[in-house]
């Protein structure tokens, strides 16, 4: 009797023991700091608490390009993390990194994990998917570009408070604001992002050959196109007469438009929570502007953000933890939660849907625009997103040449014939590199 | 020169220098042979292709006129910053020679810039400049100029020079007023009882025989502007607008950390190197030519 | 002064202050915006007198960071310039004097070899082996760590040249007393070098605690993790994006306790560092 229980009870030590749980670790390495970090931290609690075989542990690695130059260091030392979230012009990168990464597909696959690639929104899950529908990468948080209005600054100008919907509408109105004195007219947050390649997706013309580089490294840019030269010639006039005021190549625009300085504004989505705590201007969030005698305009934005990708030279096991993770992420709840507190757009159409029945677009219209701008039509090969190697400085050889034109110091076609020019240096670089 | 009297031991030289010896080879020597390795090939930033590209990634810098470009705005940068610190240390150690009362006071208000990092110097010098909310931004408005650094360049240029300057003032000062006050009186006086009047006595007799201080002063200076001003630029204009304050030391550290490009970045630093190298040879031969005076 | 003119008396004062001023400065404005509420350095222009957030800013920043960006405590940050302030500093000064010594009196194969391997150092400041550093650095294991921030700076070949230029002053009278009397080498090192050095380490110790304490690039490339920044890194890292959307008054605030530790050193050991700072570089 005594030896059935005694063995009873070591069993039940054993079993119950927390050195018995041996749990597998999953390491996240993330760039989401102040407000967002907490929810990034949020997520990963409520996944570890979800169940007991793995534990995902989120560390906060610095900037994208920081956090990124210490995954690739660790990958070489031998010891990378499993989920790396990396920012959207670092996809090609990662995706030529064969030997680097696992595609999400494959984690998905390996450990028998039901996905369905069809549960996604096209527009934030084709910017992550190769040609063939494989996912890459799982879209983690993304916006994309919104076009803002500063309600009380309209009404002062003796304007109704409605949105411009074409440029020729929207020059008209800032003719009409800056002569009723208004200092700042329209800034914008991320001018390539917003003018370049938000741009070209709403007006279904092309960034690059080969469907924008997703194709084929074998990439050019298209940025030089008549349609393109008009519009950055467009917004060198705008800076010259003083309707536009230029702010930098990051989100420094915000803080213009979250003070009321700027009376219209052009920037992420993901703005409005800086915006709302700001707590200074009466706003309202609408589609980009676009030009009405391009056809086929309006057609779909595109994302901004990052997604995260898992990294090879793991365990099978660990894999299995980080699909698990992948899965309890795609789950609607999950996205909601993410989605309403972070200003991000939810990444599968069942999580939109529960927003929306919860009735929280009622309550906050900006957080639906976002949506129904990026699936606005069905993706064409100009807008489903973009692929080029090395955009990190693809993009900023963009940005200097249009500073070069908001100065004042070269014509739009120069600048962007050079920006071509410099750009596809840099891809042939890329593509030396990635063979 | 040699000590007269030395000891011997047979292993303690070589236990005292250890320490020094094994971190300058794992840390010095290692990374800059890697260093050297790295800039002749062509890699993707996980190291998981390599090709050996011989002299290309170089030919590639010299063919780029934004490397081209980075000289001179390198040049530029340190001319304005060395010639401005010099100057306007000179004109305070001239005129702290000069007071015999607060002299101490004077001096200790002035030399604590010397602690303030090079980051920090131009995040506050930043801040007094900012576009929207600068103090000094403005006044400049209310005079009637149009301040925005992030859209002019040259307007870029002269906020981190500014900070720059700021923060170098103290060290140029301290060195100027070593150099004065080693100047011996009788000289000063003789020029005095010969009708010289200050001005004449500065530039006939103490400028001249502060030279050697002043061309100390240059080469650190623009070693000083173009390594130790990275935090400057790093905190303010990262570079931009469109490259105007991209200065050589600072895009080897873009082109190695956010563009992943290790061959270029690599390839940037050895010709730093070699210009290293110059400067310190060329600053060490005078020093040793002082030190027989 | 030779002779006696009141007037650029007077104007020697005047630019003197108005120097100090201009220096001042910047100094200045930062204090004051140290101690506004946000909202009123946000108010163009920014008053010019000191408000009365002084405590809740500081508390603030040291505690928990911003609000907005970084949240890492500034105490934290305080607490990591310090370690490798000090760390590089003690670190410096014990290599190299030992290096030196060995160096200037021994006789030993090798000798020059030693030395201008160290000299060759003076030719590799850490921007230009920025990448391959870091490599090695990550190799080892030491990223976000307080060995990784200070070991790879502490070799560099100032310090061994300021104590070997001491140490050839030194009469060799007194390393032959020593000899006399049977002492060996340490025993002199300890008993008669070391005191004797006394000025020039207080000076190397101001120098290379504000080099440590002021490192930028180092830090950046390998710290990620917030709680290894140091208050340098921090600030930088407070600036979240536009010069607006920023809460200057707490990045001013983290911004004088940046400068606060290392212009004390400074103006407490003047005398040393001067001294030691001219002597240097001779």
């Amino acid at each position: 009797m005594i030896m059935k229980s005694f063995a009873a009870t070591i069993a039940a030590a054993v079993l119950f023991s927390p050195a018995a749980y041996a749990q597998t670790e999953v390491q996240w390495w993330h760039s989401m700091g102040g407000a967002l970090g907490d929810r990034v931290n949020e997520l990963a609690s409520k996944f570890n608490a979800s169940q007991k075989d793995y534990k995902v542990v989120a560390t906060y690695k610095g900037q994208y390009p920081v956090s990124m130059t210490a995954a690739i260091a660790a990958f070489r030392a031998g010891n990378a993390p499993h989920i790396l979230q990396v920012f959207e012009v670092g996809t090609a990168t990662m995706m030529a990194a064969k030997g680097a990464i696992v595609p999400v597909a494959k984690v998905m696959a390996d450990a028998k994990e039901p996905f369905n690639p069809k549960a996604y929104l096209p527009t934030v899950a084709g910017y992550y998917t190769d040609l063939e529908g494989n996912m890459l990468s799982f879209p983690f948080n993304s916006s994309t570009a919104l076009f803002y209005i500063n309600r009380g600054a309209f009404k002062k100008a003796g304007l109704e408070p409605k949105a411009p919907r074409t440029w020729k509408e929207f020059t008209a109105t800032a003719e009409k604001l800056k002569a009723s004195g208004q200092e700042c007219v329209y800034t914008t947050a991320w001018p390539s992002w917003v003018h370049i390649e938000n741009f070209s997706a709403w007006h279904n013309v092309p960034i690059g050959t080969k469907q924008n580089g997703m194709g084929g490294f074998d990439t050019q840019f298209t940025v030089n196109s008549p349609l393109h030269v008009r519009h950055l010639s467009m917004l060198g006039d705008m800076a010259k007469k003083g309707l536009f005021t230029y702010a930098g190549r990051t989100n420094q625009g915000d803080a213009k438009f979250s003070s009321g300085e700027c009376a219209m504004f052009t920037g992420s989505a993901s703005a409005q929570g800086g915006i709302k705590k700001a707590g200074k201007v009466d706003w309202s969030a609408h589609f980009l502007p676009y030009h009405d005698d391009v056809k086929g305009a309006p057609q779909n934005s595109i994302i901004g953000g990052a997604s995260l990708w898992v990294m090879s030279g793991r365990k099978a096991e660990e894999y299995k933890g980080v699909a698990k993770f992948l899965a309890f992420l795609s789950r609607p709840e999950v996205q909601m939660e993410w989605h309403t507190g972070t200003g991000y757009v939810p990444i599968t159409m069942a999580a939109y849907e529960l927003t929306r029945k919860s009735g929280y677009y009622d309550k906050e219209p900006g957080a639906e625009t976002t949506i129904k701008q990026l699936t606005n039509k069905t993706p064409t090969a100009n807008s489903k997103g973009l692929r080029f190697g090395n955009f990190v400085q693809g993009r900023e050889v963009i940005e200097e040449e249009m500073e070069a034109v908001f100065a004042g110091k070269k014509g739009a076609k120069t600048a962007l014939d050079d920006a071509v020019k410099r750009g596809n240096e840099i891809l042939r670089k890329f593509e030396a590199t990635a063979k | 020169m040699e000590k007269r009297v030395v000891f011997r031991s047979a292993w303690l030289p070589y236990a005292l220098l250890a320490p020094q010896i094994a971190v300058t080879i794992v840390f010095f020597f290692w990374p800059a042979v890697q260093g050297a390795w790295f800039s002749f090939q062509l890699q993707d930033p996980f190291g998981l292709h390599t090709q050996f590209v011989g002299l290309q990634n170089f030919e590639a810098l010299f063919a780029s006129e934004h490397y081209l470009a980075s000289f001179r705005t390198t040049a530029v940068f340190s001319v304005l910053v060395a010639f401005f610190g010099l100057a306007i240390s000179l004109v305070l150690a001239t005129m702290a020679d000069r007071v015999l009362r607060g002299a101490l006071a004077y001096k200790t208000l002035l030399i604590w810039p010397y602690a303030v990092a090079p980051a920090v110097a131009g995040v506050l010098w930043a801040f007094l400049f900012a576009p929207s909310i600068g103090v000094v931004t403005y006044v400049l408005k209310r005079l009637g100029i149009d301040w925005n650094w992030i859209i002019h360049g040259d307007q870029a240029m002269l906020l981190v020079v500014i900070a720059s300057v700021w923060k170098q003032i103290s060290y140029n000062f301290l060195f100027f007023l070593a150099g004065l006050q080693s100047i011996p009186r009788s000289l000063i006086e003789a020029a005095a009882i010969d009708g010289a009047g200050p001005g004449r006595r500065f530039w006939t007799i103490v400028f001249p025989l502060l030279s050697p201080t002043t061309f100390f002063l240059l080469v650190v200076n623009i070693v000083y502007a173009f390594f130790d001003t990275f935090g400057v630029i790093d905190a303010t204009t990262q570079g931009g607008p469109a490259q105007a304050t991209q200065i050589l030391v600072y895009k080897v550290y873009y082109d190695g950390v956010k563009a992943a490009d290790l061959g270029g970045s690599s390839a940037q630093s050895v010709i730093l190197m070699f210009i290293v190298i110059a400067l310190t040879a060329l600053q060490f031969r005078f020093v040793e030519r002082r030190v027989q005076y | 002064m030779v002779e006696n003119r009141p007037g650029l008396t007077a104007l020697s004062h005047a630019v003197l202050i108005l120097g100090v001023l201009a220096v001042a400065f910047p100094l200045y404005v930062t204090f004051v915006a140290s101690t506004l509420r946000i909202e009123d350095i946000m108010s163009v222009p920014m008053p010019l007198l000191p408000g009365d957030q002084l405590v809740a800013n500081y508390s603030q920043v040291l505690a928990a960071g911003t609000t907005t960006g970084s949240k890492a405590p500034v105490s934290q940050m305080l607490f990591n310039s310090l370690v490798m302030a000090l760390g590089i500093a003690i670190g410096k000064i014990t290599i190299s004097i030992i290096a030196s010594f060995a160096i200037v009196y021994f006789r030993f194969p090798l000798r020059n070899f030693f030395f201008w391997m160290i000299f060759v150092t003076l030719m590799l400041p850490v921007e230009v082996r920025i990448i391959p550093t870091f490599k090695v650095v990550s190799d080892l294991g030491m990223l976000n760590s307080y060995v990784g921030l200070t070991l790879p700076l502490i070799a560099s070949a100032t310090a061994t040249f300021l104590f070997r230029q001491f140490f050839l002053t030194v009469p060799d009278e007194l390393a032959e007393a020593a000899r006399m009397d049977g002492a060996g080498p340490m025993r002199f090192f300890w008993d008669v070098l070391l005191p004797l050095s006394k000025t020039s380490i207080a000076a190397l110790f101001v120098i290379q605690f504000i080099y440590g304490w002021n490192q930028y690039l180092w830090p950046l490339l390998i710290t990620g993790e917030e709680s290894m920044y140091t208050v340098v890194i921090g600030i930088n890292r407070m600036i979240v994006g536009g010069d607006a959307a920023n809460e200057w008054n707490l990045v001013m605030a983290t911004a004088l306790l940046a400068m606060l530790p290392p212009a004390l050193v400074v103006i407490l050991m003047q005398r040393w560092f001067v001294k030691g700072l001219v002597e240097t570089e001779k």
